[in-house]
């Protein structure tokens, strides 16, 4: 709760309580924290003086801002047509398949959220998709099986440096 | 370590893999390893000269190998330095990768992909900022307004508004504060230009955003962009810290008391906020929902203040525009379409990327001389202009001239600028089916007429996909269609039906087929396909079985395999691994 | 910025350095890093080419980025000056293919023909 309420008037000090910084409060609150619980919601509201169910009703308007808590890695797969036409829907059915969840959701492990985005730009490599920060294009179901075991591979080091230095 | 030599594949995989690993066998035994790399060329294909194999530094271009010739080259001309001439191919031409035609000429992209976006000198390098200095020391606002007015320049986001127009009515208007703000919203699927300019050339988009402010009498203006382009954000920031420690925003630019400040302000992933009303309500904190006009923004834009608003590479043409001449400008284009255009060429097409070509060009020389052609030689069906709101349009019009009132004619738009190729292994129900889901999650929800009409739209339109379609149907999009036009506030709602209606409009069969027959020309939609297997050419080598995620196929090994259509998800791996090509979709 | 004298002088002095002699450099390797070479993969081809130079001990190279160039199917692109002859655009650039361009280019001064985008 006290992270909750540290980071959330970090970010409302940075845009100086400005009410009209909203947008911006609620989008940077969610890229720090992961996600806006109520707590968040109710300190943003509390600071900016504005009644919560406006605050909500911003939050829950825009797809970028969470409203539950995501995976440790969040992938967002381009649904638009330009990927549909080239091959996206055998990409989408090999990301379901390989995490063993539909899309929207997240593994009972807390690994992995399926979420899909509107266009990013890059049709021109398409299908693509975004695995926290970083773009992948030109995929396969191949490919995707590959990406995901670098990402786990990547995860089980670091796990494992974790353990040997005695920090888990 | 630093190589001597390199031997660079290409064939087929399989057949590329077995030459690899007998290269790097006799590699080794003649202890070269270290001293020779083999590497895989990028395009792995069929070629009537079956594996080649390319020796660099020399340049000598192997054909027909096997696993066998690989010991004798090793040996020959890489151990002993005699190239093996029974292989060498004669006359030693190694294809080049093709790139864009001549068709195009670049203004607003002029910059791109020449300069370093994060240094401004580069930009300065190539007359940056000139126009401004020009504007500014030499030339009143009317001067300005009057030379776009020469230019015929027309809004780039999509409507095609003249911008000596809109500039006029925010000069117009009287308040003691005015705003510019750059619409870098870019949410079409398949729209990619903004992007690129604002990645590769911010500078030439914050200069011509400053020259508008002076045209209107602006101080402060405002960037909009889109959370989705993270890197576009980062060297627009770069690209404001740069241009304000050169004192080119700021105050008394140029020594004039002309002052001009920009901040950036970031989308949160809603695409109405491309709708300038729902995206000036963004700007301010609220959510981005459009409301009626007039009043129009240069009336009472944000905080009720006037403003003007501008696409991204509408504020990029201005600089040249006012360095060159509004007659330069409308030379090239049409009569009432000046100017070039950005197009992002994406679907099924030879060449995808980005290309800029004078308004009035045909489709045919923007899919054929610019985009190479439909990929694999498939044949052409339709392009679709002007992102989720735009139309397809059928090969009929392939000579048709690409300009802002063409376009409308065959019921399609200009839009922002997408192009997306679809080719006959496109089903252009299932192509609207997306189209109109997108609308449909996209709706803000204040118009109803749009939150309820698009949803049953793309009910319907899942039914008829997924083989249950009546008839009556096609009349149902069409009359909802029109409701959802006519009853909503913004262009989303407004041009929301307009992928159903121009693909019924064009290819009606289509839809007919689905509906009555329980047929998808095109072979896409899942429901109304059925893979088989021909018992003639199977030859029973038991990969389909094995591969077959629902485990549907049986047959004996070396025996003609039969798929299970009850179980059958119609996935088509069976088809993908067959070696033999004997799996049809029916 | 008080003038446009001052403009101009930026300019000069841009421009000059951009010429390679002005940087006393012998070389440039350029790569597209907009959002669809990076997403071709352009940054591993990025540190793989000053991977290489470092390894090789290759000095006077200048490695700069750019915008996406608009051959998006073939990013990641890779441009590479030596001395006064003309720039050669590669496609596909991936990171295996770096050390072979590093050393063909580069070192001997012999463009790659098969990996070349015509212009």
């Amino acid at each position: 709760m006290e992270e909750v309420l540290a980071i959330t008037d970090k970010v409302v000090d940075k845009y100086g309580g400005d009410p009209e910084s909203l947008v911006e409060v609620l989008r940077e609150v969610n890229d720090k924290s992961g996600y806006l619980s109520r707590e968040h919601l109710a300190r943003i509201a509390e600071r900016l003086s504005q009644p919560l169910s406006k605050v909500y009703g911003v939050a829950s308007f825009y797809s970028l801002i969470n409203l539950e808590p995501l995976g440790q890695h969040v992938i967002r797969f381009c649904q638009d047509a330009p990927c549909h036409i080239v091959g996206g829907r055998e990409v989408w059915e090999a990301l379901e398949k390989e995490l063993g969840i539909p899309f929207g959701e997240t593994t009972l492990d807390g690994q992995w959220s399926l979420l899909t985005t509107s266009c990013i730009g890059a049709c021109a490599v398409g299908p693509v998709m975004m695995v926290d920060d970083d773009i992948h294009g030109n995929l396969t179901p191949e490919k995707v099986r590959d990406i995901i075991a670098d990402y786990r591979e990547q995860d089980e080091r670091a796990t494992a440096t974790a353990v040997q230095g005695g920090q888990v | 370590m630093a190589r001597r030599a390199h031997i660079i594949l290409s064939g087929t995989t399989a057949q590329v893999q077995k030459v690899k690993a007998a290269f790097l066998e006799s590699l080794d035994e003649f202890g070269l390893t270290d001293e020779v790399d083999v590497l895989e060329a990028a395009e792995m294909t069929v070629s009537p000269r079956g594996v080649e194999a390319v020796v660099y530094p020399d340049v000598v271009h192997y054909v027909q190998l096997t696993p066998q010739d690989a010991p004798t080259i090793v040996e020959e001309h890489l151990y002993k330095g005699r190239p093996v001439g029974e292989l060498i191919y004669e006359e030693q031409i190694v294809e080049p990768l093709e790139a864009p035609s001549t068709k195009e000429v670049r203004v607003v992209l002029r910059n791109v992909g020449k300069i370093n976006p994060e240094r401004i000198d580069d930009y300065i390098a190539e007359d940056g900022y000139a126009a401004l200095g020009k504007v500014l020391t030499e030339m009143s606002p009317e001067d300005v307004i009057a030379e776009i007015k020469r230019s015929g320049l027309r809004g780039r986001g999509g409507a095609g508004f003249p911008t000596w127009l809109k500039w006029t009515f925010a000069r117009q208007s009287s308040a003691d504060e005015k705003y510019v703000i750059c619409n870098g919203d870019e949410g079409d699927p398949g729209a990619f230009m903004n992007r690129r300019v604002l990645e590769g050339d911010p500078h030439a988009v914050i200069e011509g955003m400053a020259i508008a402010a002076y045209a209107i009498g602006a101080s402060q203006g405002y960037f909009y962009v889109r959370a989705e382009y993270p890197i576009a954000i980062r060297m627009l920031r770069i690209a404001l810290a740069q241009a304000r420690d050169y004192g080119l925003l700021g105050e008394s630019i140029f020594g004039t008391d002309f002052g001009f400040d920009l901040e950036v302000r970031m989308g949160a992933g809603a695409f109405v906020c491309g709708e300038e009303t729902a995206l000036m309500q963004s700007i301010e904190g609220k959510r981005g929902q459009p409301r009626t006009r007039p009043p129009y923004p240069a009336t009472s834009g944000l905080w009720d203040k006037p403003t003007n608003i501008n696409n991204v590479e509408t504020y990029a043409n201005v600089p040249q525009i006012l360095l060159k001449g509004g007659e330069w400008f409308a030379s090239m284009g049409t009569e009432k379409s000046k100017g070039t255009k950005t197009f992002a060429i994406a679907g099924k097409v030879a060449r995808t990327g980005l290309i800029e070509v004078p308004l009035g060009i045909t489709v045919r020389e923007i899919v054929y001389d610019v985009g190479g052609g439909v990929l694999n030689d498939k044949a052409f069906k339709a392009v679709q202009t002007g992102g989720p709101m735009g139309g397809c349009i059928p090969e009929q019009y392939l000579d048709m001239s690409v300009d802002y009132e063409t376009l409308a004619e065959v019921g399609s738009i200009m839009g922002s600028g997408g192009f997306v190729v679809m080719d006959e292994e496109t089903c252009m129900v299932d192509i609207a089916r997306f189209f109109i889901d997108f609308a449909q999650e996209e709706s803000c929800g204040k118009c109803v007429p749009c939150r309820v009409g698009t949803r049953k739209m793309l009910e319907t339109l899942n039914r008829i996909c997924g083989g249950e379609g009546k008839p009556g149907d096609i009349e149902t999009l069409e009359t909802l269609g029109q409701y959802v036009t006519l009853g909503s506030l913004c262009g989303l709602g407004q041009g929301a039906p307009n992928p159903v209606l121009s693909t019924i409009e064009h290819f009606r069969e289509e839809y007919e087929a689905h509906i009555y027959d329980k047929r998808c020309p095109a072979k896409v939609c899942r429901a109304l396909i059925k893979y088989e297997i021909d018992p003639v050419t199977c030859i029973g080598c038991t990969r389909c079985a094995r591969n077959c995620p629902v485990s549907c196929i049986t047959g004996a090994p070396r025996e003609v395999h039969v798929i299970d259509q009850d179980i059958c998800i119609r996935c088509g791996i069976c088809a993908q691994v067959c070696p033999v090509d004997a799996v049809s979709v029916e | 910025m008080k003038s446009l004298e001052e403009l101009r002088k930026i300019k000069e002095r841009a421009l000059e350095r951009r010429k390679l002699s002005g940087e006393g450099a012998r070389a440039r390797i350029v790569v597209a890093m907009g959002t669809c070479g990076i997403a071709a993969g352009a940054r591993d081809t990025m540190s793989a080419i000053l991977g290489e130079l470092e390894k090789q001990d290759i000095a006077n190279v200048i490695v700069t980025q750019t915008g996406c160039i608009g051959l998006c199917e073939y990013e990641p692109i890779v441009q590479i000056q030596v001395g006064d002859s003309e720039t050669v655009t590669y496609g596909n650039i991936s990171t295996d293919r770096v050390p072979t361009l590093i050393e063909t280019h580069i070192v001997d001064g012999e463009p790659v023909e098969a990996w070349k985008v015509r212009k």
